[in-house]
């Protein structure tokens, strides 16, 4: 790297990082409120976690140990880009275990492993607005947001029961932080939702595009929208995960042919392989095993 | 002006990994209210800044954040190592400061005198970073909110007085007032405005 002097650490310069580093003091100060930002261009287009990027450039050191994670996978195209963004630029130690892991950059999942105590929990998202598909006008919004105005999307959920009975959202599905602010959980699935309820790990949303970061500081209530009469609920799967045979887990749905086969795999792919090292099998990986035997 | 000679030392000696360190020291401080975080480095800003309180204006103040600074902080050293070292404008005006540095030993104004932040942008609110006696020995202080698990006791010496008693109505304006970075010596913890706050009797 010292031959190649030409980048700052962690990339960004410093002003940057100090502009990025009081907005996420006050975005802590003030649960699931957006703070709007000077985000930057990045190496990478917006849709590519630029806003992440950011926050976990801005808060990262040499002693971290990052992960990143690209809908639970360590090994996809964002996942492994950012990754090695980060070793390029800041000479960090990566890994791919959760416990390990001092920042978890995040696309669109939370670990299945609680996290810990001193962990921060770096998001990347794409709308922070949980109201912009209901108003479009920032303006708005921001009002909404001011005057704690929340009933449009109780009209929302509301619509999605009378069309399909049940509320319908599956993904980015709207809580509210410290009994206040309405936020966008970004476009975790609501799988998801329960972990942030008072989750030991810190929580840090980046949205590069929209320009806003926003907190969910340890031990925070974090609660779901829903009805009395129609309480939220997490989705649930007919079949442990086909290689590790994990329950209760998220499970990503993988076509196997062109015949209408298909497997249900951990979409965390280190808890499922922690899980197979540990020898626990699920109903695809077992047969081939006693085969190879 | 004239250049005092402790305005061009006792800086980071190295910025970007200092500030960094700092920050992340500040930042669990900051969700984790009762926490006490270390400033380990050698900063060394002109008496009667703490090395704590110096570290915080190295890290976060530049040229976009205009600075308050209490009476007894407002010295030709102090002024002229914020400038040199930040770069960052003075303010007379509390409403205008994003930061408010204030030492214990003179008074602290009112803190509903510096800026509140908005409903719409609660977040243009400023920061006082006090300076206190000690971040232990003093009254026990019971907090409960985000960052605490069920509670969490921190015992600052030299507090003033009316900082406690406002500060329930600092938290009744919520998502709007200020938040209060703590620090003594090369010690510092952190009173974010969701943070509720009673005596503990002893």
């Amino acid at each position: 790297m010292s031959e190649l002097a030409a980048y700052n650490f962690a990339y960004l310069d410093e002003q940057t990082k100090r502009m990025i580093r009081r907005a996420i003091l006050k975005a802590i100060a003030i649960p699931g409120y957006q703070v709007p930002f000077a985000s930057r261009e990045m190496p990478m287009p917006y849709g590519w976690g630029t806003g992440g990027v950011q926050v976990t450039a801005s808060i990262i050191g040499p002693d971290d140990v990052l992960k990143v994670i690209d809908q639970g996978a360590d090994d996809t195209t964002n996942a492994v880009s950012i990754r090695a963004f980060f070793q390029k630029v800041a000479e960090v130690a990566v890994t791919t275990h959760t416990g390990e892991a001092t920042i978890i950059q995040t696309r669109h999942r939370i670990p299945e492993e609680t996290l810990k105590e001193g962990q921060v929990l770096v998001y990347q998202v794409p709308i922070p607005e949980p109201l912009r598909f209901l108003e479009p006008r920032e303006t708005e919004t921001r009002k909404m947001h001011a005057l704690e105005e929340y009933g449009l999307m109780h009209v929302k959920l509301y619509e999605d029961i009378a069309r399909h009975g049940r509320i319908a959202t599956t993904y980015a599905y709207p809580v509210k932080v410290h009994g206040r602010y309405v936020m966008d959980p970004s476009p975790t699935p609501k799988f998801d939702n329960p972990k942030m309820h008072r989750s030991e790990a810190l929580q840090l949303f980046g949205a590069g595009r929209e320009k806003r970061i926003y907190a969910v500081p340890p031990h925070t209530d974090v609660v779901s929208l829903d009805f009395e009469d129609h309480p939220f609920e997490i989705q649930t799967f007919d079949k442990p995960c086909a290689l590790c045979g994990a329950n209760h887990v998220y499970l990503d749905e993988i076509v196997l042919d062109d015949g209408g086969k298909r497997m249900f795999v951990c979409s965390d792919t280190d808890f499922c392989e922690t899980r197979r090292a540990e020898g626990h099998t699920g109903e695809m990986l077992a047969p081939s095993q006693e085969a190879a035997e | 002006m004239q250049i005092h000679e402790t305005s061009l030392t006792g800086g980071f000696t190295n910025p970007v990994l200092d500030s960094q360190n700092v920050f992340r020291t500040v930042m669990n401080c900051m969700a984790q209210p009762g926490t006490i975080g270390e400033v380990a480095m050698g900063v060394e800003p002109p008496a009667p800044l703490g090395a704590a309180a110096g570290a915080v204006m190295l890290t976060l103040c530049d040229h976009d954040t205009a600075v308050w600074l209490g009476p007894h902080l407002l010295t030709p050293g102090i002024t002229g190592w914020l400038g040199f070292h930040c770069g960052a404008p003075l303010t007379k005006e509390k409403t205008e400061a994003k930061f408010a540095f204030a030492h214990h030993k003179a008074p602290l104004p009112s803190l509903m005198s510096f800026a509140q932040g908005t409903l719409e942008y609660p977040d243009r609110s400023t920061t006082l970073v006090i300076e206190v006696e000690a971040l232990d020995g003093g009254p026990t202080l019971e907090l409960k909110g985000p960052g605490i698990r069920t509670t969490a006791l921190l015992s600052p010496k030299g507090l003033p007085e009316h900082v406690l008693k406002q500060w329930a109505k600092n938290g009744q304006i919520f998502p709007q007032g200020v938040d209060v970075i703590l620090t003594a010596g090369h010690r510092l913890a952190a009173l974010p405005r969701t943070c509720k706050i009673s005596l503990k009797e002893a």
